[in-house]
């Protein structure tokens, strides 16, 4: 009886509070839009018979008349993917040094990584407002070297949220990297150079194989989040920076469109099932791993 | 001894810097005398006053600060038996829908967790306000907590519960007395996690936030779209100054309570030799 409680208590309130929201999504998604409040029909009092003969998929047709939506689909999964290799590109060679690293130093570097983490997701992306506006602090640095002579537009371009999503997402992507690499068996590396391989071969012979789950885990923890994101296109990109999770916000709370917003929605869910599976697996199998 | 390569060094040195100049400017530039932020004009510390004189951000750092320790209590409560149920409780009806509930959340974007629970909200007539949040941000926190916690109960000794049981414990003071203990680093750490999350949240609380319940990020985000102020630098100094104050204190705690635990474990040796 006890255990029961113990399941239904987190069960119950799961269900209420993710899944039935999700399937309220889902429904007005099929729903059309109305001026009355809530802004669509049919409603719950109009009777179930009502309510599912209501439905249709009216939104999601909408969706394919305006291009506007799939640009910013498409483009949404540009700055994502581009977004995510760069992170690995800055994040690998740190998490390499830091495996590298003389082992007394390894918790402050650690601890250095995470902090950022602790600190507010707003204020770092804000923190890059300053720096990149036309008079900020990297148009004079560069103005001041002479390498330019008039300021470079960065600020609200897709420069800017490239840069933003690296900085903020960098963590995610040292981590899970650098639990491998720490755990990687060095005697393997020389076992690589005693057979003959150069050092860089030895690299991508054996330290990247090694280090593949951890690659993946990150990339995945950078993409997935970066695909939906909201404050950094609106803080740092322009006008012409499209992406859907601005887009969403948008359509909910200027036009008030909340059919068309959840129609949006139900489709950057179907996009990110694919990898939000493939995350898991990843992590089952380096669970499977460990054991 | 490991070598570091010249690489190595500086891949670090490089990429540390990119990681931390960015709140060095601010911290450096809350300190400016002028009102444009990117002229220096002399040190002066009058944004700090001018903030602490603004109403509107402290009533709001008020409400953040109810919010999110509201949310990761209920949320640390609820997560933990989360995780007591994915760890111990083997087969139960739905048991994958249950565990995917737990994941899921963790990689959903926050537009789209935001606009499903407004819409639950509203559904029910529920009017937007300070509780809407906490509902929100303990439900998404709690899926933290429950990883966080289900990662250190896996690696814990049923046997030590058991035996517990057999010397007579009723479950629930096996658990107060024997589990509780071992995993309460985790389960502290999950509530710290909780908390961040919650005072960092601006797109759910833009969704399930009434008129009247306005947290920080939502006021520091409606200030921040018009552009830099010395007004925002400032607090986010005093906020980055608070974290890193936390963060090392509880490293410096932990650290020294392994050097303890070490000792202990040395001095039970020798006493058993």
């Amino acid at each position: 009886m006890r255990r029961f409680a113990l399941i239904a208590v987190p069960y119950a309130w799961l269900l209420a509070l993710f899944l039935v929201p999700f399937l309220i999504v889902f429904k007005i998604s099929l729903s059309d839009i109305a001026l009355a409040i809530p802004p669509y029909t049919p409603t719950m009092e109009d009777g179930l018979g009502a309510l599912i003969e209501g439905l249709d998929f009216e939104n999601f047709w909408f969706l394919t008349t305006d291009d506007l939506y799939y640009k910013a689909y498409l483009s949404s999964l540009q700055i994502a993917i581009l977004s995510t290799l760069l992170t690995l590109l800055v994040g690998y060679p740190m998490a390499y040094g830091m495996a590298r690293a003389p082992e007394e130093w390894r918790a402050t570097l650690m601890m250095l990584v995470i902090l950022p983490f602790w600190t507010s997701f707003l204020i770092r992306v804000y923190s890059w407002m300053g720096i990149l506006s036309n008079e900020g602090l990297l148009n004079q640095f560069l103005l001041w070297l002479g390498l330019i002579n008039e300021p470079l537009t960065i600020l609200n371009t897709n420069v800017a949220v490239y840069i933003g999503i690296v900085y903020t997402y960098l963590p995610f992507m040292i981590l899970p990297i650098y639990a491998q690499l720490d755990r990687m068996d060095d005697s393997l590396i020389e076992a690589a150079e005693d057979l003959g391989c150069s050092r860089l071969s030895a690299f991508w012979l054996v330290t990247v194989p090694l280090s593949r789950s951890g690659i993946i885990a990150g990339c995945f923890l950078v993409f997935i989040p970066a695909l939906g994101e909201f404050v950094i296109p609106s803080l740092l990109g322009g006008s012409g920076t499209l992406m859907i999770g601005k887009v969403l916000f948008e359509e909910f709370f200027n036009n008030r469109d909340w059919p068309v917003a959840s129609a949006v929605a139900v489709i950057l869910l179907l996009i990110l099932i694919v990898p939000i599976v493939l995350f898991q697996r990843n992590q089952q199998k380096q669970a499977e791993a460990e054991t | 001894m490991k070598r570091m390569s010249a690489f190595n060094v500086t891949s670090l040195t490089l990429g540390f810097a990119f990681l931390y100049l960015p709140m060095v400017l601010l911290i450096i530039y809350s300190f400016n005398e002028s009102k444009l932020v990117t002229v220096w004009a002399g040190f002066s510390t009058k944004w700090y006053g001018e903030l602490l004189r603004d109403e509107a951000f402290l009533d709001a750092a008020w409400v953040t600060l109810k919010v999110a320790v509201i949310s990761s209590t209920f949320a640390t409560v609820l997560g933990t038996m989360a995780a007591y149920v994915l760890v111990n409780s083997g087969r139960f009806l739905g048991r994958t829908l249950f565990s995917g509930m737990i994941y899921a959340p963790l990689v959903m974007p926050e537009v789209i967790t935001g606009l499903s629970l407004l819409l639950l909200f509203i559904g029910i007539g529920l009017d937007r306000g300070v509780l809407t949040i906490v509902l929100a941000h303990t439900t998404f926190s709690m899926c933290y907590v429950s990883v966080v916690v289900s990662s250190r109960l896996v690696s814990f000794d049923r046997s030590l519960e058991e035996a517990a049981l057999d010397l007579g414990c009723s479950r629930f003071d096996a658990f107060r007395l024997v589990t509780l203990p071992i995993i309460a680093p985790a389960v502290i750490s999950g509530w710290l996690l909780a908390f961040t999350l919650s005072l960092d949240d601006l797109v759910i609380a833009s969704f399930v936030a009434g008129p009247s319940s306005t947290t920080l990020p939502i006021k520091i985000w409606s200030a921040v779209r018009l552009g830099v102020t010395p007004e925002i630098n400032a607090l986010s100094t005093i906020m980055i100054g608070i974290v890193t104050v936390g963060v090392i204190s509880a490293s410096l705690i932990s650290k020294r309570k392994a050097v303890r635990d070490a000792a202990d474990i040395r001095a039970a040796e020798r006493a058993t030799a």
